[in-house]
């Protein structure tokens, strides 16, 4: 390795690591680098091989070749037990918590103590002290499905440190938090550091690298572009290009355009989550042709179940009008034939049907009408023919239109869903998170089929986590919190620190 | 010391190919048959000489293929009943109780009787019979839809206690209201609501004589027929199979789940009635305790071993015909259930190989 | 009528369903729906017939049905587990199997007399006034073993750390792995322990408290209740038990109201109409039906149910 760094000082080394997973390399002779003490970030766009290198470091999978060395020994990890073993904890992107067990039951799970009886209350104290001493607040008895995304990330930290971790790995851990929350993990992670622990911060996003980081290596496509170079020597200019391999113009086609009437109203709508309780509070809001409004949030805060009275998928109260006609409570059906596409946030689970082709969920708003159907006949020739219009059009990458759509990469993924729901030329699109998980060219052309379906003056209703995206792709942004609407501005106007108090339901706009 | 070479087992990427579902469904019989032969041998049996009589009971003359399409018939009514229920993922496991109704429902016409059974003609009374078979087994196919679509009851569970509730109430009447002089069966049917079947024919020609052939078969055909159609060829087709294969996602492209579970558990029920009414019209000519020998579990086999497809039902349904038949006089009785188990088993395993394939790999030289 | 008979064959009858149900709580706390459990009991009940009647001693014939449940369960477990298939459709082809070989191999033994486990008095407790003639006096030594069973299921689940595994595995098994937990090792066991359970209340049925083979007559359909009891007991052993006595009461009920001229004072319609006691014998499959729906509403607004995982086979590392 080109380092000078001298030995002792070395916590982790992984020296030529290479994963294959069926059709594709995700690690492709890798060696990374964490020094004692510091905190490195792992950059790269999804689907790179961050997380799976750190699933390797964290004994989740074990590579096809490459050595691993833990404070100068070589190790061989078989399962996480292994990993944890040598004082490596890990925080994943999806929490990893039994939502129906306490916070306790959760930290001291796959442990070997206590060996068999299981006395709560002692070990709720331990939880708590453990707890305080790193600056976070937690209920021990608290059982997870009760607790907030914040709080849940707290728990999924405590499990590694009370683990005797040294070694931290954070998975993405800024996806779910607003800009206030992600202060306050910023200064945790500090806080470990000083007391001697080592931390990967795994993202795509530059800021934080800059932010945070001591030092960064990026990942592409499997290799690593930049092997630990410290943050200072590099620009975000550099480290994006390093991410993607090309020059990036952070700049998209957003071309002025004005609104024209409203498409979308909504009054006075309130609704229950699926645990019974209000998911959303009284929310008025509209949407005109032509205009993207853009819909700025914390998950969790009621943008689901927005999303959803829209599109037919969930009661509520309150009249939900699309061209004027009143579509609450209705069947989705409804909704559809005023023109309406949804592009849901769950891909798998709910926008396809992942044993079925192309064809077979391209046609699954159009197969009751001309001319895929006439009467009750479906004519699957004119289906494939539709279907491979859509496949040239859209570029979606799969060897046939009768390609089962689970063995398609994410971002073909949303590219069948978007081909779907934009090819009829819809007056109304619910976008919920629709770049997440993609890699850089996938999102930049998706949303730029989003500007482009603006100039055709549909009406676009855009829930992301992303603030950027948000930023970039919006006329008017409003934010919610807790089910209410709290504030709402043309983007021009609007000051990231204003949206992130927002969000976080500190300030609220006197409308 | 590691091998070269060694077996991985991964993920399929694309598609298997065409014949291994076939392959595997027959490569599962075959097996079946020699677990089966290995049994009989331990308990004292000979394979070899009984499955020589198998063969012979079901294929060695005219009688006996006759005897087999009319074992097949129900089964084949009552697979494709159980195949469209199961496309939506619906677990129909009332298909015996849904026979029983439908046959009982079908007998009332002559039993009580709904029409003068001496002067109607007799297309008239088989059509009422046909109407009231199919009927009776949609509405003992509504309640577990219903209870399905409206309170998330586990539907396996609630066919299977109805099929016992069926048995019941079918015994009351045989025993009581319709029993012929005390006896624990109803009075011969008349002619008139019996099913045509060949050996009504002897007089054009004496090969028929004694052949029990009968119209039922037809209605299994064409019932194949259409729904093969249905689903290939219909939106209902298509909203069935995305239901069953991602209930969100249908009811996200505006499908009415609730009101499919119904209409889907109905005329599974119905297919299933029919295949009653064509037993006790074409078959026993009365309704009596057991006219099913199990066709109800036999129909969820014949359905998942013809991978859900109608036309292959047509095959399978035919071949447990065959089964059926040859094994009316081998002990011990408990075989047919033996064999029919271990080949629905041995499919649902072979089904990982649809899924998985086995490939050799080169060990790498440095292993992590 | 009397209510100490109809309790007491409570107690007995539904020791069986309470044995094969809680097995099934267990196998499906962790993860894994198996409806092989009839014929699971009838290989059991067979099984256990069978030895003891071939060598003479009970214990031997328990603790072979107890295995024939357990290694019938296996398959299940290799073919969910390993292979993933459908766990609805592999427990059914087991049932199947099951009673095809519990037929097969249990052939020419209707109408024997096996030894059998024996019944007991428990010294002191049965002299308590009223509660130690019913609860603790000549009872088969399966029931009272039923008494500690309950209780101990239900602290091993809630108490203990194995049961905190299992629950973790049936509800996340993505945690339980990523914390060091044996997915797979976890479902195995309680496959094969929820197998070897329904082995001894086939066991129970045919060398202890209804003894005798009467080929598919011998559980009757028991397996299929038990599976139902699973879900209106909520997953909780304690509830099962309940519901498992409560079933037992009712048979016993059902059979006596058959027999009396008078039922009530009234004329006893079941005496003098014979056949109208099919409609009784429809109570047990309806009232099953019933107690799902009750059970499916109550996790609906407890907002419990079912475990997360239930059904779904598990990978490591599926990525979504």
């Amino acid at each position: 390795m080109e380092h000078n760094i001298p030995e002792n000082q070395i916590a982790v080394e992984m020296r030529d690591i290479v994963l294959h997973f069926p059709g594709v390399v995700a690690n492709d002779h890798v060696n990374f680098t964490l020094k004692r003490g510091e905190i490195h970030a792992l950059l790269g766009e999804n689907g790179a091989g961050k997380s799976t290198l750190m699933n390797i470091l964290a004994g989740l999978y074990k590579p096809d070749s490459g050595m691993i060395l833990i404070n100068g020994e070589p190790v061989s990890f078989n399962s996480p037990r292994d990993a944890i073993a040598k004082g490596i904890g890990m925080v994943h992107q999806h929490f990893m918590l039994v939502s129906t067990l306490t916070v306790t039951e959760n930290v001291l799970l796959g442990l070997n103590e206590p060996r068999f009886l299981m006395n709560l209350p002692e070990y709720d104290r331990k939880v708590a002290e453990i707890a305080e001493s790193f600056g976070m607040k937690v209920d021990p008895t608290a059982k997870i499905w009760q607790l907030s995304v914040g709080e849940q990330q707290r728990v999924e930290i405590l499990k590694a440190l009370y683990r005797g971790a040294q070694i931290l790995i954070l998975d993405e851990p800024t996806a779910v938090l607003a800009p206030q929350e992600i202060q306050d993990l910023m200064k945790t992670m500090r806080l470990m550091v000083s007391e001697g622990k080592s931390i990967v911060f795994i993202t795509h996003k530059l800021n934080e690298v800059m932010q945070v980081a001591d030092r960064v290596t990026v990942l592409r496509k499997g290799k690593v572009t930049a092997d630990g170079i410290s943050v200072q020597d590099v620009t975000k200019e550099k480290l994006a290009e390093l991410m993607v391999g090309r020059k990036v113009l952070f700049q998209l086609n957003k071309k002025p355009h004005t609104p024209g009437k409203v498409v979308l109203e909504l009054q006075h709508v309130s609704a229950l989550n699926n645990r019974g309780l209000p998911a959303l509070k009284d929310v008025s809001l509209q949407v005109r042709e032509g205009e993207i409004l853009g819909i700025a949030g914390i998950a969790g805060n009621g943008q689901s179940e927005l999303a959803e009275v829209i599109t037919g998928l969930r009661a509520c109260e309150g009249q939900v009008l699309i061209n004027g006609k009143n579509v609450a409570n209705q069947s989705p059906k409804t909704a559809i034939k005023q023109g309406t596409a949804h592009i849901p946030e769950d891909r798998t689970g709910v926008g396809t049907a992942p044993n079925l082709a192309i064809t077979s969920n391209l046609i699954m708003k159009t197969y009751d009408s001309p001319p895929i159907s006439e009467n009750w006949h479906i004519s699957y020739s004119a289906a494939q023919e539709f279907a491979a219009n859509l496949k040239q059009q859209y570029e979606i990458q799969a060897p046939s239109v009768n390609t089962q759509v689970n063995k398609l990469s994410g971002g073909n993924l949303q590219k069948v869903i978007l081909a779907r729901e934009i090819s009829s030329e819809p007056r109304l699109i619910i976008a919920v998170q629709p770049t997440r998980g993609l890699d850089v060219g996938a999102i930049e052309a998706i949303q730029n089929l989003l500007l482009e379906q603006r100039e055709h003056n549909a009406a676009i209703l855009l829930i992301s986590e992303e603030l950027d995206e948000l930023l970039e792709l919006s006329d008017r942004i409003a934010v919610i919190f807790e089910g209410e609407l709290v504030g709402e501005f043309n983007t021009e106007e609007a000051d990231l620190n204003t949206i992130g108090l927002m969000m976080t339901g500190a300030l609220r706009s006197q409308v | 010391m590691s091998l070269p070479i060694h077996l991985q087992v991964e993920k399929r990427l694309d598609e298997p190919p065409r014949w291994l579902p076939v392959a595997t469904s027959v490569g599962a019989i075959v097996l079946a048959f020699l677990i089966s032969g290995v049994i009989l041998l331990l308990i004292g049996g000979d394979p070899v000489k009984t499955f020589q009589y198998f063969y012979n009971a079901a294929f060695g003359s005219w009688g006996a293929l006759s005897d087999v399409i009319v074992k097949a018939t129900p089964l084949l009514l009552i697979g494709l009943g159980c195949g469209i229920a199961f496309r939506m993922k619906l677990w129909n496991i009332g298909a015996e109780g849904q026979f029983y109704i439908g046959a009982f429902c079908a007998s009332l016409v002559p039993l009580v009787p709904l029409m003068n059974m001496e002067t109607t003609p007799r297309a008239v009374v088989l059509l009422v019979m046909v109407l009231f078979g199919m009927i009776g087994g949609a509405l003992y196919g509504f309640i577990p839809g219903f209870l399905k679509a409206k309170f998330n009851v586990s539907e396996i569970i609630s066919t299977l206690m109805l099929n016992y509730v069926a048995v019941y109430w079918n015994n009351y009447w045989i025993y009581s209201t319709f029993s012929d002089a005390g006896f624990q069966m109803t009075p011969m049917f008349p002619k008139s609501a019996w099913l045509p079947r060949l050996a009504d024919l002897t007089q054009q020609n004496r090969a028929f004589s004694g052949i029990t052939l009968h119209l039922g078969v037809v209605f299994g055909l064409v019932a194949a027929v259409i729904l093969t159609h249905v689903i290939n060829h219909s939106r209902w087709g298509y909203e069935i199979t995305l239901i069953g294969d991602n209930p969100k996602a249908a009811e996200y492209a505006g499908i009415d789940i609730k009101r499919n579970i119904i209409l889907v558990f109905m005329l599974s029920g119905a297919l299933a009635g029919l295949a009653g009414m064509s037993e006790v019209s074409g078959v026993v000519h009365r309704l009596q305790e057991r006219i099913s020998t199990n066709y109800g579990f036999s129909g969820v086999i014949v359905a998942w071993l013809a991978k859900l497809n109608p036309l292959a039902t047509i095959l399978v349904s035919f071949l447990f015909g065959a089964l059926i038949v040859a094994g009316r006089e081998i002990q011990p009785s408990g075989l047919y259930f033996l064999i029919q188990g271990t080949i629905l088993f041995l499919v649902i395993s072979s089904d990982v190989l649809l899924r998985y394939r086995i490939r050799f790999v080169r060990t790498s030289s440095e292993a992590a | 009528m009397n209510f100490e008979i109809i309790l007491r064959s409570g107690l007995s009858t539904g020791t069986i369903l309470i044995f094969a149900s809680i097995g099934e709580i267990l196998t499906e706390l962790s993860g894994i729906q198996n409806l092989g459990v009839e014929g699971m009991m009838l290989v059991g009940a067979m099984a256990a017939f069978k030895t003891s009647l071939a060598t003479g001693n009970p214990w031997i014939g328990l603790l072979v049905g107890i295995t024939a449940g357990g290694l019938l369960s296996l398959a299940h477990a290799v073919v969910t587990i390993h292979f993933q298939a459908d766990q609805v459709v592999s427990g059914l082809s087991l049932t199947f199997l099951g009673t095809g070989l519990a037929l097969v191999l249990g052939e020419g033994l209707t109408g024997q007399n096996a030894p059998l486990i024996p019944n007991f008095t428990i010294p002191l407790l049965s002299k308590i006034p009223w509660v130690g003639r019913v609860f603790f006096s000549d009872l088969n030594l399966l029931v009272y073993i039923g008494y500690l069973f309950i209780p101990l299921a239900w602290w091993y689940i809630n108490k203990t750390r194995p049961g905190l595994h299992l629950r973790a595995v049936g509800e996340k098994p993505a945690a339980a792995d990523s914390l060091g937990v044996n997915v797979y090792g976890t479902r195995y066991l309680y496959t094969f322990i929820g197998g070897c359970l329904a082995g001894l209340a086939g066991s129970s049925i045919s060398i202890a408290i209804s003894p005798g083979w009467y080929s598919s007559q011998t559980t009757s359909g028991q397996g299929w209740i038990a599976v139902a009891l699973v879900i209106f007991a909520q997953w909780n052993p304690l509830r099962a038990a309940l519901g498992g006595y409560l079933f037992g009461m009712l048979r016993r009920f059902m059979l006596d109201l058959q027999g009396p001229m008078l039922l009530f004072g009234a004329p006893n319609p079941f005496f003098y109409n014979h056949n109208l006691v099919f409609f009784l014998q429809m109570t047990p499959f309806l009232l099953t039906i019933i107690a799902l729906v009750w059970g499916s509403a109550a996790s609906r607004r407890q907002r419990i149910g079912a475990p997360a995982a239930l059904g779904v086979p598990y990978v490591r590392g599926e990525r979504d």
